[in-house]
């Protein structure tokens, strides 16, 4: 270890240090609404070093070769830090359900946040692994918060299904490790090209445990069992902190072991259909499943389980035909995880909004919402109209991406079935806007006693802004993806 | 450098293991289907045991002990604990209707990883054969172990092994905020 290392680790240091600061302020200061400022200015401080390595340019190792700094990395250190940031602004009233544990809820996620950006960086199967279950534990403490016997057993499902996932997961590893004879991935990568896959069954089948590990983490069919009890029973944050930044950092991981270590671009096996099948079934499952549901933030999980089946679009977008860009289907795997991002936060950021004046979390208690507060009803709108994939929103041009990708690789039929499932998703997601616009509101609104909270609302109206913003000019985003993606696979 | 001792050693060696693996296995059954929690925690320090043995058997006798010291002797302990200060919990693994699929679902992975491994070569893809670099670090790491260790650990992973400790920091902090004030 030395200064150069500790340069390329310093936004995870900077907000591990934030972290413990949060604890420390919550130690000392008896007004708890200090924390979330705190914090959100702590979030600087990350930024400011990731902003300083970015402009430093080009790929750098770290750490005896365990640790990269890539444009890759970077890409979903902004992801990560930015919704980590409007996750935190989103829970400042919420935040007082959790009696007195502010300070830790706050520091938790921070830690969470530590792991996901390392998972960004890790070269190595042992950082990769250590970092994953930084990401995860946090997330299992964050859902088990509230002291009700959901959000307890969405804690308990949580923490069970990410240990069976990740001893699937090392014994991938393990049997991977053990026919390689490394834990570097660029290492295995190598070894693995010279050997060939075909002939090793127990280094095929590793991988397949490696493979469903990571399912488990983006929650894809058939790993996708968790996602609805413990999104509906964890504290809403926490549900959009799951399933926004938890995803991005499963997605940035799979993408970074599938090119470097897998050859996933090596035309040997056939990696293309395999993963199309499992993007079918994962879209058509969870949009089936969402129509029937009423509680918003089940609603959300199944969405989360279609959306994860758009976005294996395109992973399964490999090599393209002839005349097309063989980078199309990472590229719009980044670019949709970063519009989802925004829409998914700006639909969970009214979610809470709502939760803090009524409750309750049924689609009913929205009924009349925009007749009470037209900003926060337009700002759900939107983001289900990008859920769906209609313009003018940052869903909609994130779809044309991955769907076009789809058709220069040669897969028109997921391209059909995706297209299709969008339609069918419409029906639920704009149920939900039926009820806001046509719906008389339940009870009346009583302005001047409680308040949807400042927080919330104006995480809701970030998390619009973007969304409509990069559904008109989506080119910064889409140029920050290309070069991420070039790092990647050169 | 040999690592065998010849074939009555082998026989030996191989004798120990068979004892070893099976008792480890078979105590490992017992853990999942005996309904009394605490006689499966019990039962679950013979497995910890045979894991241990297991590695003396790979000649790692230092993870041995550190195996013997934290799982046999620390987290056993607190599991006791665990079962005799929480009152309500008396079975284990209660009874469920998943019983028939789940075991459909284990058998046939382990029909699967059995088949993977066993039509497998296992050679450290791309050399056949070891050369002598890598013979003389294989036996650097038994000879010396503990030292290859600590640079493993504190040189070559060594952010993973900070990074465990803000892991136990965060499971500390989340765990202390779920049982506070109950």
């Amino acid at each position: 270890m030395n200064l150069q290392d500790i340069y390329l680790i310093s936004p995870e240091l900077g907000i591990g240090v934030v972290a413990a600061l949060v604890i420390i302020v919550d130690l000392l200061v008896s007004n708890k609404k200090v924390l979330p400022i705190v914090t959100l200015v702590g979030l600087l401080i990350p930024l400011f070093f990731v902003i300083q390595i970015d402009i430093d340019a080009g790929s750098k190792t770290g750490f005896s070769g365990t640790f990269q700094v890539d444009d890759f990395a970077i890409f979903f250190k902004y992801l990560i830090l930015g919704s980590t940031a409007v996750v935190v602004l989103s829970s400042t009233e919420y935040a007082k359900k959790f009696e007195g544990h502010q300070g830790e809820y706050y520091a938790l996620i921070l830690f969470s946040a530590t792991g996901m950006m390392l998972l960004a960086s890790a070269m190595e199967l042992i950082t990769l692994y250590v970092a994953l279950e930084l990401t995860a534990l946090p997330s299992a403490a964050l859902a088990a918060f509230i002291r009700e016997r959901k959000s307890a057993e969405s804690g308990i499902k949580f923490l069970v299904l990410s240990a069976v996932s990740s001893a699937v997961l090392l014994y991938g590893m393990v049997l991977v490790y053990g026919l390689t004879g490394s834990t570097h991935l660029s290492e295995i990568g190598s070894s693995i090209t010279a050997y060939g896959l075909e002939t090793s069954p127990a280094l095929l089948f590793g991988i397949v445990l490696i493979t469903a590990g990571f399912g488990f983490k983006i929650s894809a069919v058939p790993f996708q069992m968790w996602a609805p009890d413990v999104y509906e029973g964890a504290p809403t944050p926490v549900t959009g902190f799951l399933s926004v930044a938890s995803k991005a950092a499963g997605f940035a991981v799979i993408l970074r072991v599938f090119y470097t270590s897998f050859g996933l671009d090596d035309a040997n096996i056939d990696w293309a259909n395999m993963i199309a099948v499992l993007s079918a079934v994962s879209m058509s499952v969870g949009n089936l499943i969402a129509i029937r549901q009423n509680n918003i933030k089940r609603m959300l999980a199944y969405s989360t389980v279609a959306q994860a089946g758009y976005l294996m679009v395109g992973l399964a977008a490999i090599t393209a035909l002839p005349g097309g860009d063989d980078n199309a289907g990472p590229i719009g795997v980044l670019f949709y995880l970063a519009g989802y991002a925004m829409t998914n936060l700006a639909a969970f950021s009214v979610v809470i909004a709502v939760s803090n004046i009524k409750n309750n979390d049924s689609i009913e208690s929205f009924s009349g919402l925009a007749k009470g507060y037209p900003l926060i009803a337009v700002a759900m709108t939107l983001a289900m109209i990008s859920l769906i994939g209609i313009p003018p929103t940052v869903g909609f041009m994130a779809k044309i991406y991955l769907f076009s990708a789809a058709m220069d690789t040669g897969l028109e039929w997921l391209a059909i079935v995706g297209v299709i499932n969008s339609v069918i998703s419409a029906y639920y997601y704009l149920r939900v806007v039926k009820v806001m616009f046509l719906s008389d509101p339940e009870y009346k609104m009583e302005k001047s006693k409680t308040s949807y909270g400042v927080g919330a609302v104006s995480a809701a109206v970030i998390a619009m802004v973007g969304t409509f913003v990069f559904g008109i000019y989506p080119a910064p985003i889409l140029r920050i993806a290309h070069t991420a993606v070039e790092s990647l696979i050169g | 450098m040999i690592l065998g001792e010849g074939t009555e050693g082998a026989l030996i060696t191989e004798l120990v293991f068979w004892t070893i693996a099976l008792s480890t296995v078979v105590s490992a059954i017992a853990v999942v289907q005996i309904r009394d929690l605490f006689r499966a925690s019990l039962f679950l320090i013979v497995t910890l045991l045979g894991v241990a043995g297991l590695f003396i058997l790979l000649r790692a006798e230092f993870l041995a002990g550190v195996q013997l010291m934290i799982y046999v002797g620390a987290i056993s302990v607190l599991i006791i604990f665990a079962i005799l200060m929480t009152r309500d919990l008396e079975d284990g693994s209660t009874a469920h209707n998943f019983r028939i699929p789940v075991a459909l679902v284990a058998l046939i992975l382990m029909g699967v990883s059995i088949y993977a491994i066993s039509n497998t070569e296992w050679n450290i893809i791309g050399t056949e054969t070891l050369n002598t670099d890598q013979m003389n670090q294989a036996a650097d790491v038994f000879s010396n172990g503990i030292p290859t260790l600590a640079k493993l650990l504190l040189r070559d992973f060594v952010l993973a092994f900070e990074v465990v400790s803000v892991l136990l920091l965060s499971a500390v902090l989340g765990s202390l905020a779920l049982v506070r004030g109950r």
